[in-house]
């Protein structure tokens, strides 16, 4: 089986300080990819240059495209690129601020990517918008209320409507449950089980929380100063964890 | 030698130059804003500096120069810009559009048809017409370079799920040979379709210092949703004073009772209409 995103030895420095170093990885459809580690390890560097945020300084990122099969995204021209964000891909920002239009209705955050891959007629637009809010559990009466009215719960669903109303194949999501608490964290991690198991999406998880890897993450891999220290099925690694730093990392984990 | 002590238009020719340069080059790439180094003029800015930069760069001596405000030729800007082009560069003025061959204009298209032999030059305010979706310069020359324009759809979505239709009514986007979109200057979306013309049609921003052009019989069309179609639409009424009722109308509130009325925006179309029928 061809995998969705083949990672080659990605590196990227800040000067003299490593983001990340030697990273490989392979993704293959309908997987989820948990990277896990604590602040400063290189998780979100690794993020935005896989999403081509970041240009990496070192390696290559293939992505199986729909049309031609696996190409090189560092490659790509940036038209070839932006157009892959918005359709094959999602991004997922923590805070959903960096991800929503905050002065644009909430149909209109859902509507934008539809538009910007050339939907011209409202009615199709306002329905699949619609169709989206539902999804999410937001009610449709709120359709034309701006992100700003919203909660910080409905902010992050409506991001993830916003993000998977083109049907992407692949997923990025940078903390999507940081800065919620616990119960509307739980109802967001089910909401994003729910969709990813419905719409066999491939995603890359970033978190230093172990218990949204375990519940979203088929594979999980655990960084250290930008390098992988180890990887493995999840609950393989969270039960069994062999390197030092994963071990730290597990029995550091408070239980209530 | 003439009797004023300015060179010819003011500007000098160096930096007339300068702006036919930018000028050529908008022409050559209809609807792309083109920067160039604007310079001080002795009038605020917000009053036509790049229009006037652009108008100045075209003269010649034996041009004959038509100034509009809002349609209408006697508003203290249009006076004002046309006695300053009387006095620097000792041109020809008229009030009648079929007699002028450079008319700058503020917010309006002339009614009567132009010709091949004139040009229209625009005063711009805001140049960019993604500007208040994207506030970054950067991203929005990345935006036109890749014709990434979905967000200008955003902006008409935005109004038909608030207003129940599109209400942008001036300044409405058009997309300048299916390549750009530009910003049409604050003109009323019932001018969008004659923008479509046989003149040449320069736009300066002189503030901004972006010129850009629209070269004759350049198809340029209105933006909008395949179910919520481009309307230019205007006031329904004929006009209160020469009954034209194809032309563009200001209201005018004439007393405090709430009595109005609506005549022309372009005085010299109802003038001579007025004229015609007397």
């Amino acid at each position: 089986m061809t995998p969705l995103l083949d990672v080659q030895s990605l590196g990227k420095s800040y000067g003299g300080r490593i983001g990340c170093a030697d990273v490989s990885l392979r993704l293959y459809p309908g997987e989820v990819l948990g990277i896990v580690g604590e602040s400063g390890s290189g998780k979100s560097t690794l993020l935005n240059c896989l999403a081509g945020h970041l240009p990496p300084d070192t390696g290559r990122v293939i992505f199986d495209t729909r049309a031609e099969g696996p190409r090189d995204v560092l490659t790509m021209s940036e038209p070839e690129r932006r157009m892959l964000g918005r359709t094959d891909w999602a991004f997922v920002h923590q805070n959903p601020r960096d991800g929503l239009r905050m002065r644009i209705s909430a149909g209109g955050n859902v509507g934008e990517r539809l538009m910007a891959v050339g939907a011209r007629h409202y009615g199709e637009i306002r329905a699949q918008a619609t169709d989206w809010l539902a999804r999410v559990e937001i009610a449709e009466a709120r359709i034309d209320d701006r992100p700003s009215a919203f909660s910080g719960g409905m902010q992050q669903r409506l991001q993830i409507a916003r993000n998977l109303v083109t049907g992407p194949r692949l997923v990025f999501m940078d903390e999507p449950t940081g800065g919620l608490d616990v119960s509307v964290q739980a109802r967001l991690l089910d909401l994003i089980r729910g969709l990813v198991r419905r719409m066999g999406l491939s995603a890359i998880v970033v978190t230093h929380d172990l218990a949204v890897v375990r519940l979203l993450a088929d594979r999980l891999m655990v960084m250290k100063d930008g390098h992988v220290i180890e990887t493995g099925l999840t609950d393989q690694v969270l039960d069994d964890p062999q390197a030092p730093y994963t071990q730290l990392l597990v029995s550091s984990v408070l239980q209530v | 030698m003439r009797d004023t002590d300015y060179n010819f238009a003011y500007l000098d020719e160096q930096t007339k130059r300068m702006i036919r340069r930018a000028i050529l080059k908008g022409v050559a790439v209809p609807g792309y804003q083109v920067p160039f180094a604007s310079r001080e003029m002795p009038m605020p800015y917000g009053w036509g500096t790049g229009g006037v930069q652009v108008t100045a760069a075209c003269l010649t001596p034996e041009d004959t120069l038509k100034v509009i405000d809002q349609g209408a030729d006697d508003t203290t800007n249009a006076v004002s810009i046309r006695k300053f082009f009387e006095k620097t560069a000792e041109i020809a003025v008229t009030e009648r559009t079929a007699e002028a061959t450079i008319i700058q204009t503020r917010h309006r298209i002339p009614e009567t048809p132009l010709t091949e032999a004139q040009i229209l030059v625009y005063q711009v305010p805001m140049p960019e017409p993604l500007r208040f979706l994207e506030p970054s310069e950067v991203e929005t020359r990345k935006m036109h370079a890749l014709q990434d324009y979905g967000l200008m759809h955003v902006k008409l979505y935005e109004d038909i799920a608030r207003h129940g239709e599109i209400a942008t009514a001036y300044s409405y986007p058009v997309m300048v040979e299916d390549r750009y979109v530009m910003s049409p200057s604050p003109i009323p979306k019932f001018d969008n379709p004659r923008l479509v013309s046989a003149a040449l049609q320069l736009f300066g921003a002189g503030r901004e210092q972006r010129i850009y052009a629209v070269p004759p019989h350049t198809r340029v069309v209105s933006l909008d949703f395949e179910d919520h179609p481009f309307d230019p639409s205007k006031a329904p009424h004929p006009c209160a004073l020469c009954g034209a009722e194809d032309s563009y109308l200001d209201e005018v509130i004439t007393d405090d009772r709430g009595s109005r009325m609506f005549v022309c925006s372009d005085t010299d179309y109802c003038a001579g209409r007025r004229g015609e029928a007397a």
